[in-house]
């Protein structure tokens, strides 16, 4: 990209972590100093690791989001932040896939909390419940796109930065990513 | 040699006598998704991707079991096999459990390498979760039911190559499942002789060595001194041993 092609209003970027283990950020990060050129094409406007925002903004172009819903937070956020973006990107196998987090639909909600706060509990084991605070599991953990409308799919467990990259260079340029081949488009 | 002529995709084509319309499209370069096929097995026509439209796109048929006729014309990339082949690879992730990112054929899977070939992005179609077994009773092997698409290739591959016959298929629809012996665990089948020939016909983490596991993993740490002993005192075999 050179400065010429550079346009007059930088593009607002949102990166959204929802039921996953940030490794697709910690990708996102690997993109090393060609986040400086990402920081010339987009604001970053909401983002747990670029950006100290609490409340998902308005008038988002394009919205990156990391892991499957898992709870009543992840689906209010997944709501929100379909209402306000232009561009939703499930973004690594969390989000197109469900993936780890998935795993526990092959048991009841119910069971897994039992197995993991009652049995597996070394002292007092207790359900956490704090409503309001704590937010209650949903019963099947979902992908991104069984929740809300999905524009753009980018599977990997993580996306790799090169395919990240593939992703947000044509984004930025207002063009839509054609994924093809194990490289930009393989899962795992 | 004999030959029929052919159409593939518009473009005349002389085929030997006997060919399958997988190999006629192989001779053609023209390269079709797989699962079930393995060269050196039989085929079945189980996982139904080799699909292709015969004349006028009425009917479809599966390369790897339709014998070439003279006259022929087949058709192999329209626009609705490209979305059947996408929905069947569909099908088959969400009909398992197949999470990629922690199967031991990560990255050398050919269910990867299909959705890969059919431009699958997100599946489609409401993930079953399907409650499945493990079995790891065989010494050296495990088979993860979790991963497997039913294609049968470890059931050919033991019965056409070993002769043992140790798996099979039992019970229909979404029980429908590989069974080792009369449904034994599979180290209680004394048929099976550890040859392994299953595990590398299986194109996923269904059958795996268990070295091979990262959990699992069981490393031949006497392998190193063994080694060592053979060059150093020229006795490749242990005693007693034949060649």
């Amino acid at each position: 990209m050179t400065q010429e092609q550079v346009p007059t209003r930088r593009l607002r970027l949102a990166t959204v972590w929802l039921a996953g283990c940030s490794g697709c950020h910690m990708s996102l990060l690997d993109l090393d100093e060609w986040l400086f050129e990402l920081a010339r094409w987009a604001e970053i406007v909401y983002s747990p690791i670029a950006s100290d925002t609490k409340v998902f903004p308005e008038n988002v172009d394009i919205a990156l989001v990391e892991g499957a819903v898992a709870n009543t937070d992840n689906r209010a956020l997944a709501l929100l932040l379909r209402a306000r973006s232009r561009l939703v990107v499930a973004f690594g196998d969390c989000a197109v896939t469900g993936n780890v987090p998935a795993l526990r639909n092959l048991w009841s909600c119910q069971s897994v909390l039992d197995r993991s706060y009652g049995e597996l509990a070394d002292q007092t084991p207790q359900h956490p419940h704090a409503p309001g605070v704590v937010p209650e599991l949903l019963e099947r953990v979902l992908p991104l796109h069984q929740v809300i409308a999905v524009d753009l799919f980018v599977p990997g467990c993580p996306p790799s930065a090169a395919r990240i990259r593939a992703v947000l260079q044509p984004l930025l340029q207002g063009r839509m990513p054609v994924l093809e081949g194990a490289d930009l488009l393989r899962f795992g | 040699m004999t030959v029929v002529t052919m159409a593939i995709d518009g473009e005349p084509l002389a085929v030997p006598v006997g060919s399958t319309l997988l190999q006629a499209c192989h001779q053609r370069g023209v390269v079709l998704p797989t699962l079930c096929h393995l060269d050196g097995l039989q085929p079945v026509g189980a996982c139904r991707l080799c699909l292709l439209e015969l004349g006028g796109g009425e009917r479809l048929v599966p390369a790897c079991l339709t014998p070439v006729a003279e006259g022929m014309v087949v058709r192999t990339d329209t626009l609705q096999l490209r979305a059947w082949r996408r929905l069947t690879v569909e099908l088959l992730f969400a009909e398992g459990n197949h999470v990629c990112a922690c199967c031991v054929a990560n990255g050398a899977c050919e269910l990867q390498d299909a959705a890969v070939a059919v431009g699958l992005d997100h599946v489609s179609v409401a993930y079953q979760y399907p409650r499945r077994h493990v079995d790891a009773s065989h010494p050296r092997f495990a088979l993860d039911h979790n991963h497997c698409i039913l294609c049968t290739r470890c059931v050919r591959a033991c019965d056409e190559l070993e002769g043992a016959h140790v798996w099979d298929v039992a019970w229909r629809g979404s029980h429908c499942q590989i069974i080792a012996g009369l449904d034994q665990p599979w180290g209680a089948v004394e048929a099976c002789t550890s040859c392994g020939q299953c595990v590398d016909a299986c194109p996923t983490g269904a059958l795996f060595d268990k070295h091979d596991g990262s959990s699992e993993r069981q490393p031949q740490r006497e392998r190193a001194a063994l080694l060592r002993q053979a060059r150093e005192t020229r006795q490749w075999h242990n005693q007693g041993e034949g060649p």
